[in-house]
């Protein structure tokens, strides 16, 4: 009895310092879609603004370098595993391949950079929005 | 837009550097001092590879 109700006092900070599931799967999802979205819902402003213009602008410079965006459905494993790359951030991929802005192929130096930019920008956006998560669920103190 | 060979690796770990900081630290000062030692360590890394691979080469 005395240790169930310890136990019970002691589960009880780590529940107030998260959110519920469902806020926490949004901003998980705010995240991926717009980069530093989630630290935004979360009041992280500093946080978000920097992730934000960090985020954005790798992925711009990748497409002024005329970088390649990937498509899901080439059948070649590199390209299936950069397509996930690109794939993590989210609307901007949807922009770009909705635009038809970037290269079809990498053909200079600088295009390859593009490339590595766009992909590194979208792995890089899924930590962003994992971090955002954690914040919400508490897992991460701040 | 052309870009040289260490403008490209500045810029790649100005940006990896801050999103690491940001994501893998709690305390605003650490956040600080891990992203500008992800930025030295992406930076010097890739020099000294490239010396490495020079080295090689010759």
């Amino acid at each position: 009895m005395m240790t169930t109700e310890m136990a019970n006092t002691v589960q009880v900070p780590a529940r107030a310092a998260g959110r519920s599931s469902s806020m926490a799967l949004l901003v998980l999802i705010a995240g991926w879609l717009v980069p530093g979205a989630g630290h935004f819902l979360l009041g992280k402003w500093v946080r978000g603004v920097l992730l934000f213009a960090s985020l954005v602008l790798m992925f711009s410079v990748g497409l002024a370098l005329h970088g390649k965006i990937y498509s899901p459905n080439t059948g070649d494993l590199l390209d299936i595993l950069n397509f996930a790359g690109d794939l993590g951030s989210g609307l901007l991929y949807v922009v770009a391949k909705m635009f038809d802005l970037g290269a079809a192929a990498v053909v200079t130096v600088s295009a390859d950079y593009g490339t590595k930019f766009m992909v590194v920008a979208g792995l890089l956006n899924v930590i962003a929005a994992v971090d955002a998560h954690s914040l919400a669920t508490g897992r991460k103190a701040s | 837009m052309t870009i040289t060979h260490f403008d490209a690796v500045l810029l790649f770990s100005l940006f990896a550097s801050i999103v690491f900081g940001i994501t893998q630290r709690s305390e605003p000062r650490m956040m600080i001092r891990f992203g500008v030692f992800c930025f030295g360590l992406f930076v010097l890394g890739t020099v000294a590879a490239s010396w490495l691979m020079w080295l090689v080469k010759h």
